[in-house]
């Protein structure tokens, strides 16, 4: 919340900034910038660099400043590590009362900084001191009683906190960190945890790239990085492949010819909205967990959606193109060949591309209940170990393979299909 | 009128389009006609009179409902390659070179590359585009991409060229261009040509004989035989338009359209 709230904030602010800063001084360059008319007119909406720019730096100056990164050169206040201590006064069976002190060590989250020494300034009562080391975000327990005279008899209780009353269930505010008394009447410290994230939830981003390198190096679990990657491309790819060598061709006969549309509407319409992942729990049961069962899964994944884009791209054809065909005496089969085919092309390509973005999302899905190797099995693994960093690093790979697969599609589209939308 | 071999003969063609709903529209009724080989014909008429019916017709895109097209002496029955079309747009293959798009007909014959590559040439000269040959098809202008529709229709050598609104989608100083362009090459060539037009203007010019359509049901209104299309072959087209005749001509078809479109509105109403 306080995180989206900042955001918005940064959003606004850089905004009224920008604006404030850059002024008027960049009008009179291209059209655009000579429209009077400008809200409402789509085209004259161009995305502004220097928000891009901003964007993203805020996202990175704000993750760093919540976990506490040497990226960002702000910070919101972290936990609380290093040494403190508070006092506690105990009541024994005789209903005397002695102070003591307990000696608390912080330490970074796995790192052991050792117990704090007590001293012995204060121990001529019945209390005795006590130490303590916690690691920061974490509670500590102490039996404050334990060392303390008379400490196990009935009667024996901790009554105040740095003087101020305690009973079981309360809380009493120290010096970095807070004090709660259990049901029982034992203590237990929580160091201040400040506003930062613990790694466990998210890590820095330094670290993030620290463990990329690493496992580009090393692997994750024996298996290289290039490996699971490699593995869940191939899927896609062998998947994607046999779903358009079917769904090419079964899309041109159901454009083409009535009784394969009438055969085939009826199922392509029926399987067309059902969700690939819905047919993860079947495919397992048919063809199992393995290899057999995630190629059919894509295949099917892709079979649809290339039907319809080759169907709705014989159906999109020009009849004056087909009519012109005929007058210059082409067959059917030419027709087919020098017409149909090349017309759809671009709408193909169109399928083509909303496949491959379909099979990667349900590549990785798929990987996620049940693999060997690949990018889903690397994130889920990491993910039952608590490695956030690997699950997040897993996650931007996934999401920059994903855009390079659409980037690529387009490069191929215009290679191959320059006349798309020109028509 | 002579029936000589190479004569396109329309036999009471009728056409009846059956909605959905059991109406039905009479496209066309009885509609009779003969063109003899080279003859130019242009064909006018109110919207919905059935003008493009009757060139799909010919062009044996459609069966009619009752009469019959002879060409040649030989019943039509389907597309060929006999007869030529050019559409008002996006008939062109965009995914072919002009000259591909020019060289189609006689690819599909199977005709030699190299003959083809020659007949090619000698046709973007003849429409002005030999420097284009290797463009695509959207990196043309409007009115060259008609200019490839016209040459890749002659490249079939066809013994008619039906053309629905060619010009249509076209400005005014290309299509004059344009308009030129088809006298020249109908009168160089000596192929029979029907074209259908919106244009009072355009049909004075390209029709030897011109065909006044009226609607519900399409049939022939009124046939005129007009001397502009000589003119034109051999005079600016300009000049034509101030011939005396010409205006009055225009002026009188102009009235007899617009009677019959306000036919339309007052029936409607
Ligand atoms: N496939 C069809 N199904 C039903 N009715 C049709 C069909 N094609 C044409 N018509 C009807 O036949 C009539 C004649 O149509 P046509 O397209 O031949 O007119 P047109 O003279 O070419 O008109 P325009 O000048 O607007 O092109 C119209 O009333 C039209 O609605
Ligand atoms: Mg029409």
């Amino acid at each position: 919340m306080i995180v989206l709230m900042i955001y918005v904030a940064i959003f606004v602010l850089a905004y009224i900034a920008y604006h404030f800063i850059v002024g008027k001084s960049v009008s009179n360059l291209g059209f655009n910038a000579r429209k009077t008319v400008t809200f409402g007119d789509e085209s004259a909406v161009t995305p502004n660099r220097s928000a891009s720019v901003i964007s993203i730096i805020s996202i990175f100056v704000i993750w760093g400043a919540f976990t506490g990164s040497q990226i960002s050169p702000i910070h919101v206040p972290g936990p609380f590590i290093g040494d403190t201590s508070f006092l506690y006064t105990a009541t024994n069976a005789q209903n005397q009362t002695s102070d003591a002190k307990v000696f608390i060590r912080v330490s970074r989250v796995g790192e052991d900084a050792g117990i704090p020494e007590t001293s012995d300034e204060s121990q001529n009562g019945f209390a005795r001191d006590d130490a303590l080391k916690v690691a920061a975000w974490r509670s500590g327990l102490i039996r404050v009683q334990k060392n303390d005279e008379g400490g196990k008899e009935e009667g024996y209780r901790v009554t105040a906190i740095n003087g101020h009353p305690i009973a079981p269930l309360q809380s009493v505010g120290v010096e970095d960190g807070v004090v709660n008394m259990t049901a029982k009447g034992s203590l237990s410290f929580v160091p201040y945890k400040g506003w930062q994230m613990e790694p466990i939830w998210l890590p820095a981003p330094e670290a993030i790239v620290t463990r990329l390198f690493e496992i580009i190096q090393d692997g994750y679990q024996g298996v290289a990085l290039s490996e699971n990657i490699g593995w869940s491309l191939f899927r896609v790819i062998v998947g994607f492949a046999l779903g358009s060598l079917v769904g090419i061709p079964l899309g041109y006969a159901m454009g083409l010819n009535n009784w394969f549309r009438g055969w085939f509407d009826p199922i392509v319409e029926f399987m067309r909205p059902i969700p690939p992942l819905a047919l993860i729990p079947l495919v397992i049961i048919w063809f199992g967990i393995w290899e057999q069962g995630k190629i059919s899964l894509l295949f099917l994944a892709a079979l649809w959606i290339m039907t319809i884009s080759a169907r709705a791209g014989v159906s999109g054809v020009n009849i004056s193109k087909v009519h012109a065909a005929y007058s210059l005496g082409a067959s059917k089969l030419q027709i087919l060949l020098h017409v149909i085919i090349p017309n759809s092309l671009p709408e193909i390509f169109t399928g083509a591309r909303v496949a491959m973005g379909v099979c990667w999302g349900t590549v990785v899905a798929a990987e996620l209940v049940a693999a060997e190797k690949g990018a889903g099995k690397m994130i889920i693994a990491a993910s039952k170990f608590q490695q956030t960093d690997i699950v997040i690093m897993g996650i931007i790979l996934i999401g920059i393979i994903g855009f390079g697969i659409d980037i690529l599609m387009r490069m191929a589209e215009k290679v191959l299909v320059p006349w798309k939308g020109k028509g | 009128m002579s029936m000589d071999q190479s004569s396109l003969r329309i036999d009471n063609v009728s056409m009846t389009f059956s909605l959905p709903g059991g109406n039905s529209i009479e496209a066309l009724k009885d509609v009779s006609l003969g063109l003899s080989a080279g003859e130019l014909l242009s064909v006018l008429g109110p919207s919905g009179c059935g003008k493009t019916t009757l060139l799909n017709i010919i062009a044996g895109f459609l069966a009619p409902t009752a009469g019959k097209i002879v060409l040649n002496s030989h019943e039509v029955t389907g597309p060929d390659p006999e007869r030529g079309m050019v559409f008002q747009r996006g008939a062109l293959f965009e995914w072919m070179s002009v000259r591909k798009n020019v060289g189609f007909g006689p690819a599909m014959k199977g005709v030699p590359a190299k003959e083809i590559r020659s007949r090619v040439d000698e046709l973007l000269e003849i429409v002005g585009l030999h420097e284009f040959g290797d463009k695509a098809i959207y990196e043309l202008s409007g009115g060259m991409q008609q200019r490839v529709a016209l040459a890749r229709c002659l490249a079939n050598d066809p013994d008619v060229i039906l053309m629905d609104e060619p010009l249509g989608a076209l400005d005014a100083l290309t299509r004059e261009k344009m308009q030129s362009l088809i006298l020249k090459i109908w009168k160089n060539t000596g192929k029979t040509v029907i074209l259908i037009t919106h244009s009072v203007e355009e049909a004075l010019l390209l029709g030897q004989r011109l065909l006044v359509m009226a609607p519900r049901p399409g049939r022939i209104h009124k046939e005129y035989k007009l001397p502009f299309a000589e003119m034109g072959v051999n005079t600016d087209l300009r000049d034509v338009k101030k011939h005396p005749d010409y205006g009055k001509k225009r002026e009188e078809i102009l009235s007899m359209i617009w009677e019959m479109e306000e036919e339309i509105m007052g029936r409607k109403e």
